[in-house]
């Protein structure tokens, strides 16, 4: 049975987790991995993986400019902004 | 008045014509309903009584002029809370968008709005629709009409007890794995999960794009036939959107459907079937037996593989869509957060509940560059040939009949502790999903406990029509769409 180490994991989707949770977490997704890897004895030797239900592809509308909404509007739910724009800590220093 | 939360929408429509009643004082009665018995069910997360009034008037002007919009005008529905509607909260069931209002509406709403109906409120889910209980609600946990003891199926638990308990004639759910069919079956109402591709997902936060759908709950098939009508066909801001014709799909129904093919799939009937419902799943098959129709034993091999490909594929997809959140554009900012990474951390840490953090986990896990193709790629695979079994079978069948979920409603916290136990109350649905195929569910029985059973009628791609045709057969013979919950 494989072991997750959560941590790696946890850092590449950008989620904090508390010791608790963690250990938990851990757990239980090593009870699903084991449920999940079944897969593993289906043949699949030359079977095209199946990426979406329909078989559209590639829908590209006229390169025409469109209505958008205003600035204001698009920063409804903003958690802080200043001039229309999405206010955030300093990232370059 | 009771027997008015009980009446299908068709003939609260009837009343409206025949001008018993406004649709101002139907709104009026509807809301004043929910606020009795909500408290109990738990079903609705939001209402605007002023707008529902402003639109049901709105309706009632319509009507003296002449100019109604068609058969759901000034009827009140109820909006699961992960369709978007301008103005109104967009929880998705979640504290990250607690205070997340939509700047714009959904293209169903849109079309909800061209229609005519009254949209009274928003339901209640699990936490972006992961769950099958509505349990997993970071706000309430809505309760089944049938015994307040039991969850009322998920994720689109809320939008499903509001039906069931005579809150509103109508409401619209979405599925991704089984979040309309599995709560229809458990609250013994009528439902159904569209073709992919038959209802634009325009103003549906993604879950898992590749199969989420939206689609209406009812109380009798006729009603799922006309809001079907009012939401389903092409829009060009989703790019899954299909362009088909669209039939009339009420016209369809009244008649008996023409003698049909309709398989059996072993494979739905193997262990871990409840009795009861196994029973009353073989009684319904029994009965379109007896009126003509041709009942074929069918194999769809890969049945077994189903869930574990679903929740690779599911908690992939959801991984990446729910990304989005991050502290930075339109979410819940944590105060903690020193620097700009701390936002994203910390935001989704408080935001998130464990079951989304769980699947975010486990879809980052098999996408990962060292077990993508273990898992992520292989699942798509399986998927394929998960979807080739029905192709198979829709040659020697037209539509495909079996239990919706294994068990009937469950108790609060019997499946919360143990995930994967939750996942497999999905084992009826998920397949259909994968494959993109549309899913009814009716109504078939009720355990000794008194709790409902669902009859899932699967059909091809976009034969919509001919599944609420042979479902309304069933539904005219028997009286389990027109029991009521007491409350």
């Amino acid at each position: 049975m494989e072991n997750i180490d959560v941590d790696p994991i946890a850092e590449l989707c950008r989620i904090a987790l508390a010791d608790e949770e963690r250990k938990t977490i851990a757990e239980q997704l090593n009870t699903m991995l084991a449920y999940m890897a079944q897969i593993k004895a289906v043949d699949v030797e030359g079977v095209e993986p199946m990426l979406h239900a329909s078989a559209i592809h590639s829908i590209l509308r006229d390169d025409q400019p469109g209505e958008s909404f205003p600035a204001e509007t698009a920063l409804l739910n903003a958690p802080e902004q200043k001039n229309n724009q999405i206010l955030v800590p300093r990232i370059v220093e | 008045m009771e027997e008015l939360f009980f009446k299908s929408a068709e003939a609260l429509g009837q009343m409206l014509a025949q001008k018993s009643l406004s649709s101002a004082e139907l709104t009026q009665t509807f809301i004043q309903r929910i606020k009795a018995i909500d408290p109990e069910v738990q079903a609705f997360l939001s209402l605007d009584e002023e707008k529902s009034l402003r639109q049901a008037r709105a309706s009632d002007e319509r009507r003296a002029k002449g100019q109604l919009l068609g058969p759901i005008d000034g009827i009140p529905i109820g909006m699961k809370d992960v369709i978007a509607e301008k103005g109104q909260p967009l929880t998705c069931g979640s504290k990250i968008l607690e205070h997340y209002i939509s700047p714009y509406d959904a293209a169903v709403t849109e079309r909800l709005h061209r229609a005519g109906a009254v949209l009274v409120g928003r339901s209640n889910l699990d936490e972006f629709a992961m769950g099958s209980s509505t349990e997993n609600s970071a706000y309430q946990k809505t309760r089944n009409p049938w015994n307040l003891e039991y969850v009322p199926g998920g994720s689109s638990g809320g939008s499903a007890a509001a039906v069931c308990s005579g809150e509103v004639p109508l409401a619209l759910g979405s599925d991704t794995g089984g979040s309309i069919r599995q709560p229809a079956a458990c609250c013994g109402i009528a439902g159904l999960k569209t073709t992919y591709g038959l209802v634009s997902r325009y103003g549906l936060p993604a879950l898992a794009s590749s199969t989420d759908q939206i689609g209406p709950f009812a109380r009798n098939v006729a009603d799922l036939a006309v809001l079907l009508q009012a939401i389903a066909g092409y829009d060009e801001r989703d790019s899954t959107s299909c362009r088909v014709d669209i039939p009339d799909y009420r016209r369809l129904l009244d008649r008996p459907p023409k003698p049909r093919r309709l398989g059996i799939p072993k494979e739905y009937f193997a262990e871990g079937i409840d009795g009861e419902v196994q029973r009353a799943v073989e009684e319904a098959i029994a009965f379109y037996g007896a009126q003509g129709h041709q009942i074929v034993d069918i194999s769809l091999p890969h049945t077994p593989y189903a869930i574990p490909v679903y929740y690779i594929v599911m908690t992939a997809e959801a991984s990446s869509n729910l990304a989005r959140y991050d502290g930075i554009r339109y979410t819940h900012r944590s105060p903690a957060a020193t620097n700009a990474l701390d936002i994203y951390f910390k935001s989704r840490r408080e935001g998130f509940g464990p079951e989304v953090k769980r699947r975010i986990i486990l879809g980052t896990y098999v996408l990962s560059s060292d077990h993508r193709d273990a898992y992520y790629i292989r699942a798509q695979k399986v998927r394929r040939l998960i979807a080739e079994d029905f192709s198979r079978a829709f040659e020697k069948v037209d539509a495909i009949l079996s239990p919706t979920a294994p068990t009937t409603a469950f108790k609060f916290g019997e499946k919360m502790n143990n995930p994967l136990q939750m996942y497999l109350s999905d084992i009826c649905t998920v397949a259909i999903s994968l494959a993109g195929l549309p899913g009814l569910v009716i109504p078939c029985g009720f355990s000794g406990a008194g709790l409902p059973i669902g009859l899932q009628l699967i059909g091809k791609a976009f034969h919509e029509g001919e599944l609420l045709a042979i479902a309304q057969q069933f539904e005219k013979a028997h009286d389990f769409s027109q029991r009521y919950p007491k409350i």
